[in-house]
């Protein structure tokens, strides 16, 4: 199963967030089953249509991910996924 | 007459209280987050608070008990497929939200909100869920919406008729004036004798940029515009506008923010700028300009307020008033309040981040 974990920040709104591992064959699969877990989740990563937060960036492994518009950046067994903020604002 | 206040800032909410002395804080919430709007609903004694994260998307936040704990609700979602005006080539997203509204005093469950890129949504359920309202939203003349300082356009001004909940008042930045007389079934647009200078035709029937729109509340068919163009006011519903702006070389004219009398149809305040192009006080000296004859003439209100040096303006919704006490926050992070209708002024801190939203609890 993938390797989930979250920015830190995101736990001010959901305390309870924590490091979790989903079975899931693409990075939207991810989101919607994180967004079971801890209800409204999705909403702070994905906007309504589907699509990446311009200023929130998802780690496929390494690299970042590839399709923002639909999240269909394919993962595996032992794919870590790393859902972090980027660096903007003052 | 309300002695509370809530201050919307880029850095939180702030709830101010004069109970026995001048206004102070007395507590503040959503602490580094932006905070776009709050108002409290009389109805249901809620206040409502839209934020907009910088990372995780425009959310909205209500209180049952003024205040002591918060609950986020579902913000308002544009449907699978929507597109942007004026081109439809850019998939709609509730990318701000601009204001919250509550319906009228015989529909308590009715809340109505107004977002970037221009949808309204209303509310049945007193909040729990929101529904984009397609008739405005797919109104023939979307075509002359477009984004002004903002990328897409913005549903920035809600008015509920208080005679008959089912007449709303809708500004649109860039867009114009909608009225609906049936609940929002149907919408017309009303922006005659309104002009765009930024326009090809600037008397063109659509496309027009009205800041804030306010109803007197002695007579809601009197309707107040602080416009991109200038002032205007309408004495019949918006069927017909007329330019207000002071002629005599005051500097009511270009601006924000607005405030109308409770009591008398014909009194109003505005905050005013140079222009659209030197968005700075005029002579750098910060002023409230007020109106006691429907717009004949103009009063420059300057006691207690910086006269020189001064780049502070005064966001659309940052100016409100109750009895005879105005208040404003700026820009500039400074904080104004009046006790005697705009003739003089105090100054209760210099130290807010920008101030978006003030509104008397």
């Amino acid at each position: 199963m993938a390797q989930v974990k979250f920015t830190p920040n995101l736990k001010r709104f959901f305390p309870d967030l924590q490091e979790c591992e989903i079975d899931a064959s693409t990075v939207a699969e991810i989101v919607a089953a994180v967004d079971q877990r801890w209800r409204g989740l999705g909403d702070y990563i994905i906007d309504e249509q589907g699509a990446l937060r311009k200023h929130v960036n998802i780690f496929v492994g390494d690299e970042l991910l590839r399709d923002k518009q639909t999240l269909s950046d394919r993962v595996s067994a032992d794919t870590k996924i790393f859902i972090v903020q980027a660096l903007s604002g003052g | 007459m309300h002695n509370k206040l809530l201050v919307g800032t880029r850095k939180g909410l702030l709830i101010m209280n004069r109970d026995g002395g001048d206004w102070a804080v007395e507590s503040a919430h959503f602490e580094a987050i932006p905070v776009v709007y709050a108002f409290r609903d009389p109805r249901a004694d809620t206040i409502w608070v839209s934020l907009d994260h910088g990372h995780w998307g425009g959310k909205l936040h209500r209180s049952r008990d003024l205040g002591a704990s918060w609950e986020e609700v579902e913000a308002p979602k544009y449907y699978e497929g929507a597109a942007c005006p004026p081109d439809f080539s850019i998939p709609a997203k509730t990318n701000y939200i601009w204001l919250v509204e509550p319906g009228g005093v015989d529909e308590p469950d009715r809340l109505y909100v107004g977002t970037d890129p221009g949808g309204l949504f209303v509310s049945d359920d007193g909040g729990d869920s929101f529904q984009l309202v397609d008739t405005l939203w797919h109104h023939p003349s979307n075509t002359h919406w477009f984004g002004a300082g903002r990328d897409h356009p913005g549903t920035v001004a809600i008015q509920v008729d208080p005679r008959d909940s089912r007449r709303l008042t809708i500004g649109i930045s860039v867009g114009g004036v909608y009225v609906s007389m049936d609940g929002g079934e149907s919408w017309e647009a009303r922006n005659r004798g309104l002009y765009a200078d930024y326009l090809p035709d600037p008397l063109h029937e659509h496309g027009h940029d009205p800041h804030i729109i306010l109803a007197s509340p002695s007579n809601p068919d009197v309707l107040w515009q602080q416009n991109h163009c200038g002032i205007f006011r309408s004495e019949n519903g918006g069927l017909q506008w007329r330019d207000i702006s002071d002629r005599n070389g005051g500097p009511a004219g270009f601006g924000f923010a607005l405030a109308v009398d409770d009591e008398d149809e014909r009194v109003a305040w505005v905050a005013p700028a140079v222009s659209a192009e030197y968005r700075v006080p005029v002579d750098r000296a910060l002023v409230i300009s007020r109106t006691e004859d429907g717009g004949e003439t103009w009063q420059d209100l300057r006691n207690g307020l910086p006269q020189a040096n001064c780049y502070d303006l005064v966001f659309r919704h940052a100016l409100d008033k109750t009895g005879d006490t105005l208040a404003f926050g700026t820009t500039a992070g400074n904080f104004y309040v009046s006790d005697d209708r705009g003739d003089n002024w105090r100054c209760l801190t210099n130290n807010l981040a920008v101030v978006y939203s003030v509104r008397f609890m």
